[in-house]
């Protein structure tokens, strides 16, 4: 598959508008602006797009939502919050493709109704954030934003919006919280943010990869685009690929490639002929796969039924060096210092667990332990504001069905023998 | 109080929101920029130029952990050690720059040259381990290069 959301990263100027406009940038846009939106909404269901950010929501419903609701002004959030560990995949699309998210954005209003936009990105970006700040200003100044955009009367005004390094404002209402200026916690739903979102008008919150697939879906077609990689959620999807590979970096592939192929056919598998010992497939709030669970197809559809989730696509390799209880330990450290502190269940569920896996880790664990971590796991699940302790307890569960022996070692010798 | 050419700066930035408190994240980084860190008088200004209650400035600012709550060194070298970067080997290399130059994690060196501070994933997994100092990244960090890089910063 020929690449669309990386076309032209290898050009060192990619980000320069000129260079975009070259490679066929903003025809898109001016197509998509010469036709009723309502048949573009039509072409984006067609397209059978789903939501890049890790929920895989199908797009056209979500937009479909927010065209209804008869307030005015509506917002198109952008969500660059980029924070799940493990993934770097909207990354090359914001330092080196700007223009593509910005194409991708006013034929999104367009299609909305939507005359304002911003772009939420992780205040740990702020190389990202010079880059897009310039390519907007480029835009501008060429009429692709602004006022009555390349003649067509519809206008679309765009800024960036950075966050201050709190993961929790990648879920969709805590980022609208945080864009009016108030701490980062999750609302409760609904009212949804399509209806009730930023200022109290309706609101649509797509992820930067999802946003920049709306030129291609304009360029090939909604139909073209539904027979890219899997059927129930197709189109191209990117990949990042961390950890003990032979070349880390971001693949964009057909939706449902197998786990497999993009550890050892795309990013040249295993480092130093080390073995292959678990998987963590789509970002650290995913649960981990052992080396035999590889052979599942990446999408929003058959992850689950593997055991695990698509998440950011963001895979994590790892070798028999790694100790899963250290990892686990690790990701629970993350949870726990990203947890908002809205609900119980997150905020105390995520201490608790990142204590018990600390004395393990540690060599101080108690017999009971590994129960006791499934135990509080399952008090969390479902039971919290957002999905973010469903993550880490998802996580927990994830290690000790598949790598309950490490733990139990940990605690019976005292140590952790991966430690030297 | 802030400077006229901080004042307007900040106006211009409320026209991008329909209300003022809109404006709170990107003037609390300016503020930050101003003072260094969020001051008691940082936030104050804060408070008064956007004519927002000090007790909401506060607040959020606290929530957010790239907002500064003390001062801290000329660079802050910022170490990815979520799990990447982990088992590529960061927790040794906050090891090494601890030891080299006198700074905990959360810390200061004592000469005021370095705040060190333990990341979440800064998105270079692909390149891990990683840090930024400052503004400007680094990426395929080594127990070598990692001192190499930190010596620039003066």
């Amino acid at each position: 598959m020929e690449n669309f959301l990386l076309r032209n990263i290898d050009n060192p100027k990619s980000a320069d508008i000129s260079e975009y406009e070259k490679a066929g940038g903003y025809k898109n846009m001016e197509k998509a602006l010469s036709m009723d939106a309502d048949n573009i909404l039509g072409e984006v269901k067609t397209a059978g797009l789903r939501g890049r950010g890790g929920a895989g929501f199908p797009t056209g419903m979500k937009w479909t939502f927010a065209k209804a609701d008869p307030k005015f002004p509506k917002y198109l959030m952008c969500n660059a919050d980029e924070g799940e560990p493990g993934t770097f995949k909207d990354r090359p699309i914001l330092e080196k493709n700007p223009h593509l998210l910005i194409e991708g954005m006013v034929i999104s209003g367009y299609v909305l109704g939507a005359e304002y936009g911003h772009i939420y990105l992780r205040g740990e970006y702020p190389e990202a954030k010079d880059i897009l700040n310039a390519a907007i200003k480029q835009a501008y100044d060429k009429k692709y934003l602004g006022d009555n955009i390349m003649g067509k009367g519809f206008k679309f005004e765009l800024s960036v919006h950075q966050g201050a390094g709190a993961y929790i404002c990648g879920e969709e209402t805590a980022l609208i919280e945080s864009i009016e200026g108030k701490k980062g916690q999750p609302r409760n739903k609904p009212p949804f943010p399509v209806n009730v979102g930023a200022w109290g008008m309706p609101t649509i919150v797509n992820n930067v990869e999802t946003l920049s697939n709306l030129p291609y879906i304009m360029e090939i077609g909604g139909e073209a685009y539904a027979k890219i990689g899997s059927a129930e959620c197709p189109g191209p999807k990117l990949f990042s690929v961390s950890g003990f590979v032979q070349n880390p970096g971001v693949y964009e592939l057909p939706m449902g490639t197998t786990l497999r192929d993009i550890i050892f056919k795309h990013a040249g598998g295993m480092r130093d002929g080390k073995k292959l010992k678990a998987v963590i497939p789509g970002g650290i709030s995913t649960p981990v796969l052992p080396e035999t669970g590889i052979d599942c197809a990446m999408d929003f559809v058959a992850m689950p039924k593997a055991g695990s989730m698509l998440g950011s696509g963001a895979v994590i390799v790892m070798d028999e060096s790694v100790c899963m209880v250290k990892v686990t330990y690790r990701a629970l450290k993350f949870f726990e210092h990203e947890s908002c502190g809205k609900c119980v269940p997150c905020r105390e569920g995520t201490d608790w667990l990142r204590k018990i896996l600390g004395r393990i880790e540690g060599g101080d664990g108690r017999q009971g332990d590994v129960e006791l971590l499934s135990d509080v796991a399952a008090m969390i699940a479902g039971k919290t504001f957002c999905p973010l302790g469903d993550g880490a307890a998802g996580v927990v569960a994830g290690m000790i069905k598949y790598f309950k022996s490490e733990f139990d070692e940990h605690i019976n010798d005292g140590k952790c023998k991966f430690s030297a | 109080m802030f400077n006229e050419t901080v004042i307007s700066e900040i106006n211009e930035i409320r026209g991008k929101y329909p209300d003022r408190r809109s404006a709170l994240l990107p003037s609390l980084y300016i503020a930050q920029r101003e003072f260094g860190w969020l001051s008691h008088e940082a936030m104050t200004c804060v408070a008064k130029t956007l004519n927002l209650p000090e007790a909401d400035v506060r607040g959020t600012a606290s929530f957010y952990s790239m907002f500064k709550n003390a001062p801290v060194g000329r660079h802050v070298i910022q170490i990815c050690t979520n799990v990447s970067c982990m088992i590529l080997g960061a927790e040794k290399l906050v090891d090494i720059v601890g030891a080299k130059y006198g700074v905990t994690s959360g810390g200061t060196s004592e000469d005021g040259r370095f705040s060190l501070v333990i990341m979440e994933c800064i998105g270079a997994c692909g390149t891990a381990p990683a840090m930024l100092v400052d503004t400007d990244f680094y990426e395929n960090l080594t127990e070598t290069n990692i001192l190499e890089i930190l010596d620039k910063y003066k």
